[in-house]
């Protein structure tokens, strides 16, 4: 039984849409009852490591493992050779080994997996494997290793080092910028952010007697991993169960095979016994995802009233040693380079390079998070130079329902980007921010920066984006939902509770969600691209439909009525509105065979049918056809003997379709802003020569409770109609604004800083008036 | 070594190393999964518990730290059934979304409205910096020790009339 919950305090009403409901998962986890993947702890496991390169780029001689072996505790040791199958890796491309055997391309490479009985064991062993590496020269730099004669990270394919390259031309392409009255070049960098989630990769396994392996893994893709690790290590995916308990935070990092496949390969051999996986903070930092470090060239181009005209941009990405989400992050970086505007002639260019680097991939704000910020900044620096309002540009220039986007693509849903800066224009704080700026302390300066951003949805084109959603009626007679999409944090279990509760009528204590396995639960992609609650709960509406309609069929037999009209759902029971008589659902449950209990249905995410005529290099991902929107404003003060930038005040306008739980809403918002805060002034993973220099939470500096101020959350709702109940993913978006906020809000005075994180060093250098400098 | 020592209430003894981590025995010993480890080098405030009431760090502290001393992990702090109320606000308003700060920044909160029973968001933003939260932005959890300051001193004016 559930135990009484704040939540239930007062009269019980059924979950609906639209209202504030505090997660399902809050008080599990507020009194430390929840149990994370890391949480499992089974009898008589086995700890199992990985030896990492730490080279950036070698030919393996030799990895010694004997005297390690030879260390009480140590249960067995694993290399190259004893890695069945491909021994490949990767979402889309498989390029990333389970256990690297004769190239290291990043120091994070794995060489050996060690099992052993002891934390202490399994350390020393790991000490004790000698390897013989003979050095490779490397390449850290994507401009670098585009050169001729750059060493190569992968050999063998024919572009070089060049993972993906796109350009993407409308109207006359670069050609229209010489026609442009007034035109704006800049050039930006962003460095590596880390999802800095505090649950780090982890998992246990174990194979049980008949050969099937069964994981617990902190997962954002749990049906994907079995096809990933079965395609890894030569395995029928079938005989892999993987369980997705509730993240400890994911934010993309989770996205993609971290401890599965060498987790699976240790219970290959292991005896039947547990094994468990846990990385430490140093070594998620090496070995884990980062998001794109960027490089961007940008040309505006507009009118002398500020209509854009021409847009011209080079994208140049560093998607370190492996593929993983590269491609496909790059495809989102371009389809966003021209932020959320009506521009008719566009020429963009991206790149996504390999280098020695550690490996980049997903991250809330997938490449758009990147691009927004020098969008923004252009935006800005053109207002300056028109002398237009910045909010006015925006608004004049921000693309409605029905315009073609920067790539081409009608926009027929839900546009709110007008919305969000009417919000944010209309908000008494920033009516009131010249008073603010005139009452600058001494030696202060205080600015006002705005920025518009959107963010795809879904997996976008050449990817079926599909959910299965599975309920079922219990023998108890409550509803269980099965889960295909883990819950990183974001709350889309509570969603789900909330779309069932709504159609069934049901309170919050006659449902629970189940959080995904794959034997329990169907396929519904992956926890990400903030598709998840929009494609598996379209899935849910369905399947609770049918479980109603069925529901309503049985209880007309039950109460011998000639059909199930009249019926209604109410708390517990089943209602024949003419006689006032309740069908209790455990008595109704009594009616269904096990197998009847339950519904299934599937959802699709639409997509675009425009017929592009550039892009085709992206065969996944690209373009999106619907869009998140928002706009930020952030009020900084600089305290200019220091450098250092508080930010003081923060307008966060999002429009996401309708609002489905406004806690949940503002919780996105306000956590998407923080983590964007710190990617705008303090975040940096910092690389040299492949490694991680900012790779434990004392060097790698996150926001904290004195970092972050409150956010004032406005939600501009526009009703998707293709959406669930109307709505869209909110969870990426509010990321993509505070770095460009941030920045404009720097420059609005006087600081011009290029290169992110906005730190002080670099807010002190342009106040000293050197030219901006490029990121080292 | 023999550890004698109590936790939550009860009192326990075990045979451990001395140099075994606290954080370890907690969770691997004695089943408490409650308390997270988040970066085991003293900077996430994930395994904060409280020792003899204070809040200390348990990936830091080692066994031979805990003879004798009384320790408290969310666990003790309150349950599903009868929720601390800073448990209680947490789940309430918002201050939890992947949760694996919570238990750290609960024991932590609910010691700093012990010693200040009245906190301003500033102050209360203070008492929780050393305490890293990646999903919340923070916002909602300063809520939630307000309220849970409101809710305890409503509780206090109950019990002494
Ligand atoms: S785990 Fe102890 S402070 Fe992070
Ligand atoms: S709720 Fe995820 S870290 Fe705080």
């Amino acid at each position: 039984m559930k135990p009484s919950s704040p939540r239930r305090a007062g009269p019980k009403q059924p979950l609906e849409i639209g209202r504030s409901v505090p997660r399902i998962d809050g008080l599990a986890k507020a009194v430390g009852a929840e149990r994370y993947a890391v949480d499992e702890h089974p009898e008589n496991l086995l700890w199992a490591g990985v030896k990492r390169a730490g080279a950036a780029h070698a030919r393996i001689l030799a990895v010694d493992t004997a005297r390690a072996e030879a260390l009480p505790g140590v249960f067995k040791i694993l290399t190259r050779k004893d890695v069945p199958g491909t021994n490949r890796q990767g979402i889309v491309h498989k390029d990333q080994p389970v256990l690297a055997g004769s190239v290291v391309r990043y120091p994070g490479d794995p060489l050996a997996l060690v099992l052993a009985e002891t934390k202490d064991a399994l350390a020393r062993a790991l000490d004790l494997i000698e390897t013989r590496l003979e050095p490779l020269p490397a390449v850290f730099d994507p401009d670098q290793a585009l050169k001729p004669g750059a060493p190569l990270v992968h050999e063998g394919r024919p572009k070089g080092n060049l993972l993906l390259g796109s350009t993407i031309t409308t109207g006359q392409g670069r050609a229209a910028l010489k026609d442009c009255p007034a035109r704006i070049r800049a050039e930006f960098s962003v460095p590596a952010q880390r999802h800095g989630f505090l649950e780090t990769e982890n998992g246990v396994a174990r194979q049980d007697e008949s050969g099937l392996i069964h994981l617990t893994v902190s997962t954002q893709a749990p049906f994907r991993d079995r096809f990933e690790i079965g395609h890894a290590l030569g395995l029928d995916p079938m005989r892999i169960r993987v369980v997705a308990p509730f993240l400890g935070g994911g934010f993309g990092g989770k996205d993609g095979s971290t401890v599965q496949c060498l987790l699976a390969l240790a219970a290959l051999h292991a005896d039947g016994q547990p094994v468990k996986m846990v990385w430490g903070r140093e070594e998620s930092f090496q070995a884990g995802y980062t998001r794109h470090a960027a490089r961007m060239r940008y040309e505006l181009g507009a009118g002398l009233d500020g209509t854009l005209m021409a847009l011209s941009c080079r994208l140049t990405l560093d998607t370190g040693a492996y593929a993983h989400l590269g491609g496909e992050v790059l495809a989102l970086a371009v389809e966003h380079a021209a932020g959320p505007y009506r521009i008719p002639n566009v020429h963009i260019e991206g790149r996504a390079v390999y280098t020695n680097n550690p490996v980049a991939g997903a991250m809330r704000g997938f490449g758009v998070a990147q691009v927004a910020y020098a969008m923004e900044r252009m935006m800005d620096l053109l207002a300056a130079r028109l002398e237009i309002d910045p909010l006015e540009l925006r608004r004049n220039n921000a693309l409605h329902r029905g315009d073609r986007n920067a790539c081409g693509v009608t926009l027929t849903g839900s546009t709110g980007m007008v919305d969000c800066l009417t919000a944010v224009a209309d908000h008494p704080l920033w009516l009131s921010r010249k008073q603010w700026t005139a009452q600058t302390p001494r030696f202060k300066r205080r600015g006002v920066g705005l920025a518009a951003v959107h963010n795809a949805m879904g997996y976008g084109r050449g990817l079926a984006d599909s959910a299965i959603a599975r309920v079922e009626l219990t023998e108890r007679g409550t509803i269980r939902v099965f889960s295909g999409v883990t819950d990183m944090g974001q709350g889309n279990a509570t969603a789900y509770a909330q779309i069932a509760g709504q159609i069934l009528g049901q309170d919050d204590s006659m449902i629970d969600v189940v959080q995904p396995d794959t034997f329990q639960s169907l396929p519904s992609g992956s926890s990400a691209a903030g598709r998840t609650t929009y494609t598996f709960g379209k899935a849910l509406i369905t399947a609770c439909e049918t479980l109603r309609a069925k529901l309503f069929a049985r209880a007309a037999l039950m109460l011998m009525l000639e059909g199930p009209d009249d019926l209604a759902m109410v708390s517990g029971a089943v209602r024949h509105l003419p006689t006032a008589r309740d069908l209790p659902l455990p008595v109704l449950a009594r009616m269904f065979t096990e197998a009847d209990r339950t519904a299934i249905a599937e959802a699709f995410m639409p997509v675009a049918k425009d017929n592009l005529t550039s892009g085709k290099e992206f065969r996944i991902g690209f373009p999106h056809l619907l869009f998140a929107h928002a706009a930020h404003a952030a009020f900084v003060e600089v305290d200019e003997l220091t450098g250092q930038v508080e930010v003081e005040h923060y307008l966060a306008a999002t429009e996401a379709g309708r609002v489905i739980n406004p806690q949940s809403f503002d919780q996105q918002v306000q956590g998407a802003v923080a983590q964007g805060l710190g990617y705008a002034l303090s975040e940096d993973m910092k690389f040299q020569e492949g490694r991680v220099r900012a790779d434990s939470l004392a060097t790698y500096v996150m926001p904290t409770s004195l970092d972050v101020p409150d956010i004032v959350s406005l939600p501009c709702q526009v009703e998707e109609p293709s959406g669930p109940f109307g709505l869209k993913g909110v969870g990426e978006v509010g990321m993509n604004g505070p770095l460009p906020a941030v920045a404009n809000a720097l420059a609005s005075c006087g600081i011009d800083v290029r290169h992110a994180p906005l730190t002080p060093e670099r807010v002190l250098e342009a106040l000293a008036g050197k030219k901006p400098r490029r990121k080292q | 070594m023999i550890l004698r020592f109590t936790v939550n209430r009860k009192s326990v003894e075990l045979e451990t190393e001395p140099d075994c981590r606290v954080v370890d025995i907690l969770r691997e010993d004695l089943g408490l999964f409650g308390t997270k480890e988040g970066c085991g080098s003293g900077e996430c405030g994930a395994c904060t518990v409280l020792v003899d009431g204070e809040p200390r760090l348990s990936c830091l502290m080692l066994a031979a730290q805990l003879q004798g001393r009384e320790v408290t992990t969310i666990e003790g702090l309150g349950t599903a059934d009868s929720p601390h109320p800073i448990q209680s606000a947490m789940a309430l308003h918002g201050g939890v979304q992947c949760g694996f700060c919570t238990p750290g920044m609960a024991l932590t909160a609910a010691e700093f409205l012990t010693r200040q029973p009245a906190p301003d968001r500033l102050a209360i933003r203070e008492a929780l910096a050393g305490n890293f939260c990646r999903c919340t932005g923070y916002q909602k959890i300063v809520d939630a020790v307000q309220e849970a300051s409101l809710v305890m001193a409503g509780n206090d004016r109950k019990k002494k009339p």
